[in-house]
């Protein structure tokens, strides 16, 4: 072979234009992120009241975002909805829309098993001290219960980052739908460019994900060792 | 008990959801067509609908830079239109969703004109024609398609050469494959007399293989590419129609295809196989 497949990745642009789809990705995931962990320690919280009617709408939402696939999620906001309400949003807005509901709606779940797990007689102490409803989220569920939502929090976290591959789908400019432009744009010059180019958004999407990872096994390490 | 009793308040309040979402107000015809030509100038942006991985027709450059044939004819739309063009790369089976929810005013993506999709959006003038073609070696060159009786073929499946192949040419055996790569693969090793696909991707492939020849160029009935427009907007359509037909009276075609066409299909194919000249 008279040139290395490698070279892909370094012809022009190419470079930089995968970095900034890489940007797009990690903008999008970090956003809906953030946004669906506090309407989803809203949510999980809501749900632990006792109010039935409020409990089984969360419950649906919670179901309909666990059950239909994000594929199909993002072609309902961006293709389908549109013709049916008129209103028209950007391929990055229905992202990151799309993202956060499900963020919630799974986060409200975690949120929800780790305020339950918390003993009874926990509350019952609280309330006997004279806590009111907020008081007792703030300082008696929320603290103990926060250790037991992390870890899963960061597998949705790493979760939502992989899925981010879906949005070329509905025409988000995303690191994946870069790398096929740049496959096909050489695959005249470059018969092997794909490997290198799926290699290289492999390694992106590993140094996005493999702290979160490492910060997982470190929380679980750390209180098998408090619980010791 | 308890479950089951779940399970149908459930699908109750999916049914009770699905229904809310199919009464929504639709939108009316007569409140404002988003994308009539006022519209658009309007708007000061045309949307339009490429491709991103297809060269010659929709591709982006290493420097980042869109191009292509489609692309070509994409930024002449918008200068003639006096507006910017805003590009939203698309996938084949997205253009048609792509239209219909006024993501974008037109496709320009290498769109092929069928009765099935005639039904789902309304096409502009074509200004491109696609058709079967037959490529052999140059030793054994296939030049008619009564040659081709009793001899093997190769085809991929799902292609307009199968299905014409299948339909109208029953003395030929047919040996079918998946993808590109291992139809043409196929040919090198010599499992058959000859190979048949769209013409248009015969002539880039004998580009840079030497030893083969487009024997047949054009073989069946003529498929058209044509400028897609979401269903009942007559007014982008016509305004179209007139703008292809100005465009070819400028020979604006014939240079789009030397700039864009040419480079990849080499000198043994002329522009009147593939532009629409009238």
């Amino acid at each position: 072979m008279a040139h290395s497949g490698i070279n892909i990745l370094f012809e022009g642009r190419n470079f930089t234009r995968l970095l900034g789809g890489l940007w797009i990705s990690a903008k999008i995931a970090v956003i809906a992120i953030i946004l669906g962990i506090l309407l989803g320690i809203i949510f999980g919280a809501l749900r632990t009241l006792h109010n039935p009617v409020l409990r089984f709408v969360l419950r649906i939402y919670l179901e309909f975002f666990r059950i239909v696939p994000t594929v199909v999620l993002l072609f309902l906001f961006y293709y389908i909805l549109p013709k049916n309400f008129n209103m028209n949003l950007g391929a990055e807005t229905v992202a990151i829309l799309v993202f956060t509901l499900w963020v919630a709606a799974e986060m409200s779940d975690i949120v929800r098993g780790g305020l339950i797990s918390v003993p009874p007689h926990q509350v019952e102490a609280g309330e006997a001290i004279g806590l009111n409803r907020l008081q007792l989220y703030y300082y008696v569920l929320l603290p103990q219960s926060i250790k037991l939502m992390i870890p899963a929090t960061i597998n949705l976290t790493s979760r939502v980052i992989k899925t981010t591959s879906l949005l070329l789908l509905i025409s988000v400019m995303d690191v994946i739908n870069i790398g096929q432009q740049i496959i096909e744009a050489n695959s005249q010059h470059y018969q092997n460019g794909a490997f290198w180019v799926y290699g290289f958004i492999f390694i992106l999407y590993f140094i996005l994900c493999y702290p979160l990872s490492l910060w997982a096994r470190h929380i679980e390490r750390k209180e098998l060792a408090e619980n010791a | 008990m308890m479950k089951k009793k779940s399970v149908l308040k459930f699908s109750l309040a999916f049914a009770a959801a699905l229904s809310v979402a199919a009464i929504a107000p639709q939108p009316t015809k007569a409140a404002s067509n988003a994308s009539s030509v006022s519209a658009i100038k309007k708007r000061g942006t045309i949307k339009i609908a490429v491709f991103g991985d297809l060269p010659p027709y929709g591709w982006v450059t290493k420097s980042g830079k869109r191009t292509g044939y489609d692309v070509a004819l994409a930024r002449q739309v918008g200068k003639d239109l006096g507006t910017k063009v805003k590009f939203v790369q698309v996938n084949a089976d997205s253009r048609v969703d792509a239209l219909n929810s006024n993501k974008v005013d037109m496709v320009l993506a290498n769109f092929t004109v069928t009765p099935e999709r005639k039904q789902a959006v309304s096409f502009a003038k074509p200004y491109m024609k696609v058709s079967i073609g037959v490529v052999s070696p140059k030793k054994k060159v296939i030049t008619k398609a009564s040659q081709l009786k009793g001899k093997s073929l190769i085809v991929t499946k799902g292609t307009t050469a199968e299905n014409y192949f299948t339909t109208k040419q029953k003395g030929v055996t047919l040996q079918k494959y998946d993808s590109k790569t291992q139809q043409f693969n196929a040919l090198k090793n010599g499992r058959a007399a000859a190979l048949a696909d769209d013409n248009s991707y015969l002539f880039a492939w004998v580009k840079n293989h030497k030893n083969y020849k487009v024997g047949i160029k054009t073989l069946g009935p003529n498929q058209y590419i044509a400028p897609g427009i979401k269903k009942g907007n007559k007014n982008l359509t016509s305004w179209m129609n007139k703008e292809i037909t100005k465009l070819n009276k400028k020979g604006f075609f014939k240079k789009d295809y030397n700039d864009n066409l040419k480079p990849y299909f080499g000198s043994d194919v002329k522009p009147s196989d593939i532009i629409i000249t009238k």
